[in-house]
């Protein structure tokens, strides 16, 4: 066929889509911070003494981790007027985001909690030290390293998974490109140009996570 | 929500199972290529399927799906919005699948490579006889994590336009003015689907954990 590759509407719609680009970040940052959250206050729970409660964490996962974002994103989208809560798109899909990636970060912080062996914590007060130092020298620390390499590779996921957020047209990367488009019907030469965008994203978020991983938490080397 | 409309989500439902076994067929065949390519020890087919893999683990599904489907419309194939969107899931599923099984590949213990070669089997028979049968066997709770994780992938053709199980929800939604009932029966259908296989996988896990001690 004879197409001719047309990257005009591109480069005329580079700033718009430069500028969407901390639209993508803003989500994927919003999230990270509210899957933190979920994820330690999940763990507490996921522990706690009364049954109800793990119960209703284990469901959460589960159910969370067996349907799809988009499913997930759309019933929030639509529940939230219902609950009497009025949210514009992009705060509703960071709590989406933030809900998604809770329930993975529950899982994976609580397999670090549970890595920490009880030995370790009874050598440290065996040997003097504070409730306070035992936990952040001796918890705090191996368990962090035990599970940033899990939980850095579900936030570089978490905003590969910003794109999904486009379908309730929150402000990002594909939603700026997805009007484009539909302006310009450029639709490979768009698509193709935000793709290397989101892998110019991923990749240096991971050269960051691993850079804080070399910096903190690597062994000592004597 | 009616009768009628239930069944058309059952219909969507059909679409998302048939889609989701495709592209792990096709991501199958392809990903066992990726695997030994990448395990090969010849450096540029090392490199190459690297970069490829890389760039299906860097970018969103969304995008993959959105650049295969306008890609081969641009070489002058004009496909089914099926076949677009089962192509787009098939390369998709070959670097996840393909990264899975060269890391169970190199898991397999050295000396069976270096048994298999000492009794001066060839490399189809060594594969095939030897390494990837138990490769097999150590990648299985990751094989299955990762289907779930394409059944739930499969959500976003609805995006491109395909009428799958997501799709069929959002056309139910905007007939009966009930998106939160709709699309509570869809999360529902998609986790029937999806938990028994994530149950199976951690089952799987906890047997190897058990029999590794």
């Amino acid at each position: 066929m004879n197409y001719r590759l047309d990257f005009t509407p591109v480069i005329e719609g580079l700033p718009d889509l430069l500028l969407a680009c901390l639209g993508t970040f803003g989500l994927a940052l919003g999230g990270m911070a509210l899957a933190i959250v979920i994820g330690v206050g999940g763990v507490i729970l996921r522990d706690s003494r009364i049954a109800p409660l793990r119960w209703l964490v284990k469901g959460f996962v589960e159910l969370v981790r067996n349907t799809p974002f988009l499913v997930q994103i759309f019933f929030i989208y639509f529940a939230l007027p219902l609950a009497g809560v009025r949210l514009d798109p992009t705060p509703t899909a960071i709590l989406a985001l933030g809900i998604n990636g809770g329930a993975y970060a529950i899982e994976i912080i609580r397999g670090g909690v549970q890595s920490i062996g009880k030995g370790q914590i009874e050598a440290g007060l065996a040997l003097g030290l504070h409730r306070g130092q035992v936990f952040r020298l001796i918890v705090l620390k191996p368990a962090l390293r035990a599970i940033f390499p899990s939980l850095t590779s579900q936030f570089v996921l978490l905003t590969l998974t910003t794109s999904v957020c486009s379908a309730i047209s929150a402000y990002e990367l594909t939603s700026v490109a997805q009007r484009i488009e539909s302006e310009s019907f450029r639709s490979f030469e768009v698509f193709g140009t935000i793709t290397l965008f989101y892998l110019v994203i991923s990749w240096v978020m991971m050269r960051f996570f691993s850079a804080i991983s070399q910096r903190y938490f690597s062994y000592p080397v004597k | 929500m009616g009768e009628a409309e239930f069944l058309f989500l059952l219909t969507g439902l059909k679409w998302t199972v048939l889609l989701s076994l495709v592209g792990f067929a096709g991501g199958g065949i392809c990903g066992l290529a990726v695997a030994l390519m990448r395990s090969s020890g010849i450096a540029p087919l090392e490199r190459g399927t690297a970069g490829y893999i890389a760039l299906f683990q860097g970018t969103p599904l969304l995008m993959q799906l959105f650049v295969v489907y306008y890609g081969l419309a641009l070489v002058g194939l004009k496909l089914d919005a099926w076949v677009a969107v089962a192509i787009g899931f098939t390369l998709h599923a070959s670097a996840y699948l393909g990264e899975i099984w060269r890391g169970s590949i190199e898991a397999v213990p050295r000396g069976q490579t270096e048994a298999a070669k000492a009794l001066s089997l060839h490399y189809v028979a060594r594969m095939k006889d030897v390494i990837l049968p138990q490769a097999i066997r150590i990648s299985l709770p990751a094989t299955i994590g990762f289907l779930v994780q394409l059944i739930k992938g499969t959500s976003l053709a609805a995006i491109v336009g395909f009428t799958e199980l997501t799709r069929a929800g959002n056309i139910v939604s905007n007939q009966t003015f009930k998106p939160l009932l709709v699309f509570g029966v869809v999360g529902i259908l998609y986790f029937l689907l999806c938990w028994p296989l994530s149950l199976y996988g951690a089952h799987l896990e906890r047997r190897m954990a058990v029999a590794a001690r």
